[in-house]
């Protein structure tokens, strides 16, 4: 078959054109030009070439932020990815269960991420929140304000209240599609509880469950709003992520061209890290 | 290695039952002997499936026993039964290679390394999987993935009795016949009882040595695949095997004397009084000639198939299919047939009268 030739189509594309060019294009291209310049204003630049790039990748504050921020993410990939398949697991699967479980497990996702920090912070104060007090009155020393142990757990706490329903739903849905005859055949063939989730059940949620790593991963390498809320990154550095201390060097020290290639850096360990996680996880599709 | 009674046994889907058509079986009274080969054969929704996991332990009847050598079993899971049962759709373990996947029902029994490969081997020869056996099983194509599918199944040599749910769905027309004929030698072979649910009579019928119809929840004939053809016990069977199917046409009796609309028929029947609020008779195309004389009816149309000739007529009790030999002479417009009388039945209600 023949396919017409028809440049008027270009013409189609131009609307999203634009609207990607003005959200997307040209910020970044605004990022890539001030990470090669310094300003003092007045549109005035200098070419700086690589020198904002050398001094973030060997500065101690870049390598503590980004340490921090690996630690943060691994955490939570690690409690959020199990808990999240244990509960979808344990979920009902027929009847009014599903509903209810289904909408309490939307609840946290419902909710904007600022109000998240605020409610945890509120939550967590260890005079008059709940969970501070709590803590306080059972004897254990809880204060996240002052206490960098009790600041980063109380982060984490926040994030699997927060995201953890995502991996349920993913899994949830996952599990749902498995055919019934998957169960009874291994019934049949003897498959203990463990070797149908090992065998069955996992290897059919591969391809939810490396969504859910993907975006858990995504998510909470950017985090930004509801530590910023909950701790501001505090006490001293203690929680201060990637995207915190970006925005202390960029809004704070107004030190754009460093801040600019720290952008562009950070930008490229989280496409690079996606891609090559995908690649490994979808390695083995082609064959089925 | 057993012979498996079903007694009294009635199954439903729902918590309360009030009509009949709440039960996806009724009664069901049957005995499956050991070493025999029996298909279960229906349309879809009759049942065939809940029957079939019922004796395979998958669902808890709702009333009734199952026994297994006379010891009741209608409590015990099914691994206690020690069963086999093949899905309609090939069940495989993705992550695990063809060998593995055979070797899965062994491995989860404790059975030995040793004994594991030489069983696995064995039925990889017979099913022909012997150059994948160390590939994944995920990478097969259907009917490879079915394959092992019936290789798990057929890895335990002491099962009770090896179930198959419609097992050749996905499986190409050509590939269906040596896949069945594959079943049938491994029946001879092994000597296991088999049960194989179909929909599709020709299935059913070159695979069984007793054929088990069920409509509507329930089992309406159990016989040999001439028996299913020559006596229909009821009007389902009679026209769901069969091709075309029987002929069924209401009918009078008044004091012994069965009519077609003031025709009167000769049977072997001896009726006396009529008690059923529905009468009818019933005969095969293949039992019935045309004649000098007989029931009159009109030629609609006659279709040739090569073998036979199939005519359509219509009489004024209804449609009547004939079948023909290809070298008869099909007479034109209007003519007379006469029904074989061995083979013309009387169903009060859809049950055969005797």
């Amino acid at each position: 078959m023949n396919k017409t030739v028809n440049q008027k189509a270009w013409l189609f594309v131009i609307p999203v054109f634009v609207l990607v060019a003005f959200n997307a294009i040209i910020p970044l291209m605004t990022v890539v030009n001030y990470a090669f310049q310094e300003t003092f204003g007045n549109n005035v630049f200098m070419w700086e070439g690589t020198r904002w790039f050398k001094q973030i990748l060997l500065s101690d504050r870049f390598h503590a932020a980004l340490g921090r921020q690996i630690l943060f993410t691994l955490i939570i990939l690690f409690i959020q990815i199990p808990l999240g398949i244990f509960i979808a697991l344990t979920m009902p699967k027929e009847g009014i269960g599903v509903s209810v479980c289904l909408v309490l497990m939307s609840m946290p996702l419902l909710i904007p991420w600022n109000v998240v920090g605020a409610m945890w912070n509120i939550f967590a104060l260890p005079d008059i929140g709940f969970l501070g007090h709590s803590l306080n009155a059972l004897g254990f020393d809880y204060n996240f304000t002052q206490q960098s142990g009790d600041a980063w757990f109380t982060t984490v706490l926040m994030d699997v209240w927060h995201w953890t329903s995502l991996v349920v739903l993913l899994s949830y849905a996952g599990l749902r599609s498995i055919q019934p005859a998957y169960y009874q055949a291994a019934e049949i063939d003897g498959a203990s509880r463990w070797s149908v989730f090992r065998h069955i059940e996992l290897p059919k949620m591969k391809k939810v469950l490396t969504i859910a790593i993907l975006l858990r991963f995504m998510d909470s390498f950017m985090i930004y709003t509801e530590p910023f809320v909950l701790t501001g990154g505090g006490p001293g550095n203690a929680t201060a992520f990637l995207s915190i201390d970006l925005v202390k060097m960029a809004l704070g020290q107004f030190d754009l061209g460093p801040a600019a290639a720290m952008s562009l850096i950070y930008f490229f360990i989280v496409l690079t890290v996606c891609w090559v996680f995908y690649n490994l996880m979808m390695k083995n599709e082609g064959q089925s | 290695m057993s012979k498996i009674s079903l007694k009294n046994l009635s199954h439903s889907y729902l918590k309360s039952q009030v009509n009949k058509e709440d039960w996806a079986l009724r009664n069901i009274n049957i005995d499956w002997n050991d070493g025999g080969a029996y298909a279960l054969l229906g349309p879809s929704g009759c049942g065939k499936t809940t029957l079939l996991n019922i004796i395979s332990g998958l669902i808890d009847p709702t009333e009734g026993q199952i026994l297994f050598n006379e010891e009741d079993v209608t409590n015990k899971n099914p691994v206690e039964r020690n069963i086999a049962q093949i899905f309609q759709f090939p069940v495989i373990y993705d992550t695990m290679t063809v060998f593995d996947n055979l070797a899965f029902p062994l491995k989860n029994r404790g059975i030995s390394e040793q004994e594991i490969k030489n069983k696995v081997e064995e039925i990889a020869e017979m099913l022909e999987l012997t150059s994948t056996l160390h590939n994944r099983a995920s990478g097969l194509t259907a009917d490879g993935k079915q394959k092992i599918s019936l290789g798990r199944g057929l890895v335990r040599s002491d099962v009770n009795v090896i179930m198959f749910d419609e097992p050749l769905t996905v499986i190409d027309p050509h590939l269906k016949w040596i896949l069945r004929s594959k079943l049938k030698e491994l029946h001879q072979k092994i000597n296991r009882t088999m049960i194989y649910v179909t929909h599709d009579q020709t299935e059913a019928l070159t695979f069984a040595d007793q054929v088990v119809v069920m409509h509507e929840a329930e089992i309406v004939q159990i016989g040999t695949p001439v028996e299913l053809f020559e006596k229909p016990r009821h009007t389902f069977v009679g026209h769901f095997i069969g091709s075309p199917g029987m002929n069924i046409l209401p009918c009078k009796i008044d004091n012994g004397t069965i009519s077609l609309n003031g025709n009167k028929l000769e049977t072997k029947i001896d009726i006396k009084n009529n008690s059923f609020s529905k009468t009818e008779v019933g005969i095969r195309p293949e039992f019935i000639e045309f004649n000098e004389s007989g029931l009159p009816v009109k030629i609609i149309k006659v279709s040739n198939t090569g073998r036979h000739k199939i005519i359509d007529t219509v009489s004024e009790s209804g449609k009547i299919k004939v079948i023909a030999k290809s070298s008869t002479n099909i007479p034109t417009g209007s003519a007379y047939l006469n029904f074989k009388k061995d083979y013309t039945y009387v169903y009060g209600d859809n049950w055969i009268i005797e």
